[in-house]
């Protein structure tokens, strides 16, 4: 048959507005699917508030922290863990929403996503960004409640300035999980992520105890908790927290983004990706 | 189900007389494991084709690289003339597919599974809501937009699915294994309609079966065995170039396997 494509076929392409639909309509069905899946909400406030009032007020004689930038004084040790706990569900928050993504691959869903016509890297971006909005509201709910355990910035504006340190930091923690997602073949697979993804990059991180009480204990673990990109997370939170910005943390973090998004994106590629390589979608 | 579709918007430019679908050489591998090879067919505008094959011919692979899922290995696939590989934009606007697995978001409710399919084509909410009715209405299920897709059976949630497609109102409809787990009214139901469709609205459909007796001896069929096409036409004019009294049989015949559907079992 001689359908050669010819001048006579015009492409259509996409507007901007349809563009922004686009991105608006994936954002509004995970923000419906987060609001239909309450418990979650729920279990993601649980976990750092569990952390909060137990653990640090466990630990709080035994813990002394000694001033360190962004702090100008002595804190609490609940204090000094809060930016760590909001990095925290942000972690959880990028690896559940990649966990959906595994869930809705099996499930075929993510068929219907990667059947549209827009570009495949802007579907990821959406989504991400999706993902990162539902981790915001997470977050700002735990500041919420931590504020009435009297742990807040040394001004409200603190709460303004942490917003484009958590928006990047839950960026990044996504686009890892998008990554993952990409790498794991089944969802029986998931629990591992756990084992080697959550703790050791929570626990070797600053997220729980400065890099300086770290490194008095041991110099290569510190050594490590500075390669971790989560420690920039948490830093780059801490420091936002108090008006101040990290550059090394954020530089960490931009750069980290990036990669990892960029990975995922070749990953979920059809010509280049891991999909091709194996059965099933 | 009788009421007339919208009719599919007048896409300009595309090339008179171009096919629907078109499959060229298309060859696959998953590592060493071949899943197709050679697979050459083509859908043309308001006609009704039939993919068919026994579970394993490749008939997934199949549908995986024309909704651009894998890239094309070898070959070419082109949807009215643009090629899946180098221009997906283009060809995946036109194409609607159904997939095997259901892939409605259960925890929703029908309207809002439209309104996130219309969104991931960049229609407007307004003009979503618009064209949600008249598919719904379409499949005989506007009553039960507002309802959660979770509480509906399956050949419902197969005719909601069937509505999705048409939403961003496809020229080339994908439908693969619809039928399978539905009782035989639903199964029914669901072909009478989509065959309506093709005569009504122009849409060039391919649907993929296993299930023998789906075929009409009008339709088109492409036989796919083994990720081979081993014969392809019109039903009746297989049946009568393999000696067989029909389809059913002339299948049975070329591929050595006895397959599903009612007349496999009548020697």
């Amino acid at each position: 048959m001689g359908s050669a494509v010819t001048a006579r076929q015009r492409r259509e392409g996409f507007s901007l507005v349809q563009y922004l639909r686009c991105f608006a309509g994936i954002v509004w069905r995970e923000t419906l699917r987060f609001w239909h899946q309450r418990e979650r909400f729920v279990s993601a406030l649980v976990r750092p508030l569990v952390w909060l009032f137990i653990f640090a007020a466990g630990f709080r004689s035994v813990l002394g922290v000694s001033i360190i930038p962004p702090y100008d004084t002595y804190v609490l040790y609940e204090v000094y863990i809060t930016p760590g706990l909001v990095a925290m569900i942000e972690l959880f928050s990028g690896m559940q929403s990649s966990l959906s993504m595994v869930y809705d691959r099996e499930m075929g869903n993510m068929r219907s996503l990667l059947v549209s016509p827009f570009p495949r890297w802007f579907l990821l971006t959406s989504k991400l960004m999706a993902g990162t909005a539902v981790s915001l509201v997470q977050a700002y709910a735990f500041l919420a409640v931590a504020y009435f355990w009297e742990i807040e910035p040394p001004s409200p504006w603190g709460y303004l300035t942490v917003l484009p340190a958590l928006i990047l930091s839950g960026l990044m923690l996504g686009a890892l999980g998008m990554l993952l997602s990409s790498l794991i073949k089944q969802l029986e697979n998931f629990a591992g992520v756990m084992n080697f993804v959550i703790f050791p990059m929570f626990f070797a991180s600053s997220a729980l105890y400065p890099l300086w009480r770290v490194r008095e204990g041991s110099p290569w673990l510190a050594f490590l908790c500075e390669l971790n990109p989560f420690t920039h997370a948490v830093e780059l939170i801490r420091f936002a927290f108090y008006e101040q910005v990290n550059f090394l943390s954020l530089a960490v973090v931009l750069g980290a983004t990036i990669v990892f998004l960029a990975t995922a994106i070749i990953a979920y590629d059809p010509s280049r990706g891991i999909l091709t390589r194996r059965e099933g979608p | 189900m009788s009421r007339r579709l919208p009719e599919p918007v007048a896409v300009s430019g595309e090339q008179l007389g171009a096919n629907a679908l078109e499959v060229e050489g298309v060859s696959h591998s998953y590592g060493k494991r071949k899943a197709l090879s050679d697979v050459s067919f083509h859908v043309r505008p308001a006609s009704f084709c039939v993919l068919l094959g026994l579970n394993g011919a490749g008939k997934s692979t199949l549908y995986s690289l024309i909704t651009h899922l894998y890239a094309v290995q070898k070959g070419t696939i082109r949807i009215f003339g643009f090629d899946v590989n180098r221009t997906p934009s283009e060809a995946l606007r036109r194409l609607g597919v159904v997939f095997q697995a259901r892939t409605l978001d259960l925890d929703l409710t029908v309207e809002q599974n439209l309104s996130y399919h219309a969104a991931l084509h960049g229609i407007s909410k307004r003009e979503a809501s618009f064209r949600a009715a008249a598919v719904l209405d379409e499949v005989a299920m506007a009553g039960r937009a507002g309802d959660k897709v979770r509480t509906l059976s399956g050949g419902q949630m197969r005719r909601v699915e069937i509505a999705r497609a048409l939403l961003h109102r496809p020229r080339l409809l994908l439908l693969d294994e619809p039928t399978v787990g539905l009782d035989v009214k639903a199964r029914a139901d669901i072909l009478k309609h989509v065959r309506h469709l093709v005569g009504e609205t122009g849409i060039g459909v391919l649907w993929a079966t296993h299930l023998i007796d789906e075929v009409a001896s009008g339709d088109n069929v492409v036989l796919l065995h083994e990720g081979r096409v081993i014969d392809q036409g019109h039903a009746a004019e297989v049946a009568a170039r393999t000696g067989a009294p029909d389809i059913g049989a002339a299948f049975k015949k070329l591929t050595g396997v006895a397959g599903e559907g009612d007349r496999w079992d009548q020697p």
